[in-house]
């Protein structure tokens, strides 16, 4: 009764969302208020429909409704009750569904949040977020029925995934969705602007702290899933350039580039044209990525498993969709009005060179995910693109950006005196290029010059942002959140890059044949295999490693790797045991019992390697912190209280 | 990138058409390519062999029978096929009648027992009929690995040269017979019996 | 006599041996050979698990190549010798480094070429806008802005 009455929420949210998708652009075409005042309710319903359709899914899977075809293939009776809530999206049906009810949290949100911007502009971007929503509505409901039933109904389901079985995992996806969605507002507000014909740096205003919300959670989601396969994967890795990662690497990578011009756009009215295309182009490649993930062309671990049709389904959305906005971006992109000029040695060159290096490394990215499909396609041939390439891009790519990010800045916005900040950050590069070159010789006794290079590019930047940093608080200049937030965000990149600098060019692992007993030195640490004994876990049963860790003798952590055997699977799985550290991991992985208690095992020495996640976490935080400012919340409040301010023209 | 230059109009309108080209190139070859997968045109999985058109590699192998050995000289002269199965492979069993069906329809296979037991191999084709002129055992694979095997089943089609013509990765199923393999063997034929030149 | 004091020191001596010191599961000449066999099965692609590394895959085809490549290099091959090896019988599908052909000259040139035009286009426009019109349009919302901040007394900044 209740999934049905969830199929039937979904047939309503979808009316509704047509209606969104359409009602409000009438309106807006003909200025008519009342019209357009069907957008804000209608954003509320949709949210309210997809909502119980969402928890009708949730209920099916915490009572173990198996005649539920979704959740008899993905839970079963002894999955813990976290993994049966996350278990709703850990597919594809079910993960749309999520796609959907975040989209209507967004869509909502902007609804809520807009009281302060023009009607016509409102109502134009809840009808595109509510086209958005009539695709993944339809998809789901023309292919991907999260509500199916099996008759007879099984009297157990299969388990989820174990190695979605995870707390990394269970919230992973929901920050990523949080991203790829939230981009979809910074494209409603683009397409919004190129409907109206009047692109001015108000838009950029209004955009800005949506899109650095979406930015700051893709983030945050990105680092959790390469978080997660640290430590479920069992090999030591925090990225492999899977087309799926890829596809979500470049949003983040084009949304890096769009969130700097929207400041530029904001503060200056430059690249007026260029940041509409670049929010485009950031959801598109949010598309791009779930038709990466659920059409099946391409290889993945991460893909869902699904049909080439449904990969019809979303192609056809894909080009509708992007091939319509910039077909209005071809038509109406250029109806731009004056900008400002500048120097030029200026903040604005420095950004308009960020994203030229963002932009193709984006570019590398797609190139390499998708160049064996359009050789394939083609009939030209079958290889592979892995590792070695997108390392050598990235390489290439992050020298001028860093260097970029050091001097960016201090640069003043309109022009500036090179002579000037030369003066301010020779020191700094200086400090910058004598550490990178101590450093590592005192860590490791040599030289490589890619490490060197790392680490000098880390320091620059770090020494740099809180130079920034000190100098505005010399001055006695406010301090506002936006600064701070661009701050702590810079400095992540910076601990970003020491840690796979060091991870890059330091670890060690070594695989073994040990007996219990015996011990293995690697980097100086000691492990000692006390042998193996068994566990049980609430759905797997499990032989677990005890692996002593030695320091000089100490002992100074215990180490417990095990090979789990979950109920209802064949295959075993490893769940590796670190022990972690600011800065150095010590990770041990069980590989294969070879008789008479000897085990073969892989241990690993990381270093720094949490840096790359809490580099991560800063960016996102400052993100967040940045969209925080009073700036945001006065706007509101001015808009409020004043009444001689009088909206800006309706067109 | 797409402001107004000092003549507005023309040149920037030609420019902000760029980025709909580049999506429509792109858009054409996902078309292509999901047309190809629905069609069953393409499979993403299927690894192509490199050893179309070349020689079969130099071997050795022991026959299951423990009747003596097999080398590449066995493919002089005649048109073979050879399948490559293990009792351990669930797909093997799904082919082993379309194998039957080829044998009975006096096409020459050989049967390459890969990475397995030789007592559960001859049990395999105890209980499910053995259609091969003769069956050699790798058992460590070693020797699959110089004909790029990389799973089972897989057959490949030689000429009668030792020339390998063609790679069947996953099952023989009716399919392939039809609209690849018996052109394939027809010409081959052809091949054989026409002067050479 | 003397024969069963010499078996029971030989027991004695084995008991002391009973736990064998971790091998490494191949042994290699030096440090440079190890670093090229991991270096190598890091960059060979799985067939089996097209998603992994021979390094990390544990199908039975990746452990057979593994063994495979330590024989090749304990018998002296080069690296290039590995790599053609491997081509040879599986295609270019198994390296994950693409190799340099005329199929793939746009995949490792295509960024460093989108690079190029992309910073031409940039000087290009910086160059134009610098020549075009000063003439800054100031909008309604960034004057009720200016009243704003004129309005906190903020650094102008």
């Amino acid at each position: 009764m209740i999934p049905e009455l969830g199929h039937f929420s979904l047939i309503i949210a979808f009316a509704i969302a047509i209606l969104l998708s359409v009602v409000p652009l009438i309106g807006a075409a003909k200025n008519d208020a009342a019209i357009m005042a069907f957008a804000r309710p209608a954003a509320l319903a949709q949210l309210l429909f997809v909502g119980l359709a969402y928890a009708a899914l949730t209920h099916a899977f915490i009572v173990h409704d198996f005649s539920v075809l979704y959740v008899s293939r993905h839970s079963n009776l002894v999955q813990p009750l976290l993994y049966r809530i996350s278990g709703v999206w850990g597919s594809h049906e079910g993960s749309l569904l999520l796609w959907s009810l975040i989209l209507c949290l967004w869509t909502t949100a902007v609804a809520v949040y807009s009281r302060s911007l023009p009607e016509v502009l409102v109502a134009r971007v809840l009808a595109v977020m509510g086209m958005i929503s009539v695709g993944f509505l339809a998809f789901m409901l023309f292919t991907s029925n999260p509500f199916e039933r099996l008759f007879p109904a099984p009297a157990d389901g299969n388990a989820l995934n174990p190695l979605l079985q995870d707390p990394g995992l269970a919230i992973h996806p929901p920050m990523l969705y949080m991203g790829y969605v939230g981009f979809s507002v910074a494209f409603a507000f683009a397409i919004a602007a190129l409907l109206g014909g009047k692109l001015d740096a108000t838009w950029a205003r209004w955009s800005r702290p949506w899109t650095t919300i979406a930015w700051s959670f893709l983030t945050i989601g990105i680092a959790l899933g390469s978080w997660w396969a640290y430590n479920e994967l069992g090999w030591g890795g925090w990225w492999f350039w899977d087309p799926v990662e890829n596809a979500s690497f470049m949003p983040w990578l084009v949304g890096t580039a769009l969130i700097h011009s929207l400041a530029s756009t904001e503060k200056r009215g430059v690249f007026k044209s260029w940041t509409v295309l670049l929010a485009i182009l950031a959801f598109s490649m949010s598309l791009l990525g779930t038709f990466i993930v659920r059409s099946g062309v391409l290889v993945s671990v991460h893909a869902f498993a699904t049909d080439p049709a449904r990969g019809v389904f979303i192609l056809i959305f894909l080009c509708l969709v992007v091939g319509g906005s910039l077909a209005l971006y071809a038509w109406r992109g250029e109806a731009v009005s004056k900008h400002g000029r500048f120097d030029w040695f200026s903040r604005e060159t420095a950004l308009v060179f960020n994203n030229v290096i963002l932009l193709t490394a984006a570019v590398a990215v797609f190139v390499g995910t998708l160049y064996p499909l359009v050789l394939d396609a083609f009939s030209l041939g079958k290889i592979s693109v892995g590792r070695p390439y997108f390392d050598s891009m990235f390489a290439l790519v992050s020298v001028p950006l860093l260097i970029l990010l050091g001097i960016g800045p201090f640069v003043r916005w309109k022009g500036d005196d090179p002579a000037r900040v030369a003066k301010q950050l020779r020191f700094i590069f200086l400090i910058a290029l004598a550490l990178g070159a101590v450093i590592p010789f005192v860590f490791e006794g040599n030289l490589p010059i890619a490490t060197a290079l790392g680490v000098a590019a880390a320091i620059w930047v770090a020494l740099g942002t809180f130079y920034g940093l000190y100098l505005r608080w010399r001055s006695g200049a406010r301090m506002p959140l936006s600064f701070l937030g661009m701050t702590l965000a810079h400095l992540g990149i910076a601990c970003f890059v020491l840690g796979v600098t060091f991870v890059m060019s330091y670890s060690t692992e070594k695989d073994l044949r040990m007996e219990p007993g015996s011990s293995y030195t690697v980097a100086g640490y000691e492990f000692v295999f006390l042998g193996t004994h068994q566990v049980q876990g609430p759905n797997y049963v499990a032989d677990e490693g005890m692996l002593e860790l030695r320091k000089d003798g100490e002992l100074i952590g215990e180490l417990a790797p095990q090979k789990r055997r979950y109920s209802g699977q064949n295959n075993d799985m490893t769940e590796a045991s670190i022990d972690d550290g600011l800065f150095r991991d010590l990770y041990a992985a069980m590989g294969e019992p070879l008789g008479g208690g000897a085990w073969s095992l892989r241990l690993y020495y990381k270093p720094m390697i949490r840096w790359i996640w809490l580099g991560c976490i800063f960016m996102g935080l400052g993100g967040l912190l940045a969209v925080s400012d009073r700036r945001y919340r006065l706007r509101v409040k001015m808009a409020q209280t004043s009444a001689t301010i009088t909206p800006v023209a309706n067109h | 990138m797409s402001e107004p230059a000092p003549n507005p109009a023309k040149k920037s309108a030609w420019r902000a058409y760029l980025p709909l080209i580049i999506f429509g190139l792109f858009a054409v070859v996902l078309i292509i390519t999901m047309v190809r997968i629905n069609t069953g045109d393409l499979n993403i999985r299927d690894v192509p062999s490199p050893f179309i058109g070349r020689s079969v590699p130099d071997f050795k192998l022991p026959l299951l029978d423990g009747s003596g050995v097999l080398t590449q000289e066995t493919f002089k002269g005649k048109i073979t096929l050879l399948n490559v199965w293990a009792s351990w492979c669930y797909a093997c069993r799904q082919e082993h009648e379309a194998i039957k069906w080829l044998a009975s329809k006096g096409v020459r296979v050989l049967g390459f027992n890969y990475k397995d037991e030789v007592k559960d191999a001859q049990a395999w084709l105890q209980q499910l009929g053995n259609p091969y002129a003769q069956v050699v055992s790798d058992l460590d694979g070693r020797v699959g690995i110089e004909w790029g095997v990389y799973g089972a089943p897989e057959t490949f089609v030689i000429d009668s040269k030792g020339i390998i013509r063609d790679k069947r990765i996953g099952p023989v199923d009716e399919a392939y017979i039809e609209k690849t393999l018996t052109p394939l063997l027809e010409k081959l034929h052809a091949e054989m019996e026409a002067p050479t030149t | 006599m003397k024969n069963i004091a010499y078996l029971f020191c030989s027991m004695l001596l084995l008991a002391t041996q009973a736990i064998a010191d971790p091998t490494v599961t191949f042994r290699f000449n030096s440090d440079e050979e190890e670093a090229l066999f991991f270096k190598l099965s890091n960059e060979l692609r799985c067939l089996v698990c097209q998603n992994q590394s021979i390094a990390d895959s544990n199908a039975g085809l990746a452990k057979d190549l593994r063994t495979e490549m330590y024989e090749m290099l304990q018998a002296g091959k080069t690296e290039d010798e590995i790599i053609d090896f491997m081509v040879k019988r599986y295609g270019d599908y198994v390296l994950y480094r693409p190799p340099f052909k005329p199929a793939t000259l746009l995949l490792w040139f295509g960024p460093v070429l989108v690079f190029a035009i992309a910073v031409f286009f940039a000087i290009r426009f910086i160059r134009e806008q610098k020549k075009a019109n000063v003439d800054v349009e100031i909008s309604k919302d960034d004057i009720e802005r200016l009243r704003e901040l004129q309005a906190q007394g903020r650094d102008l900044k």
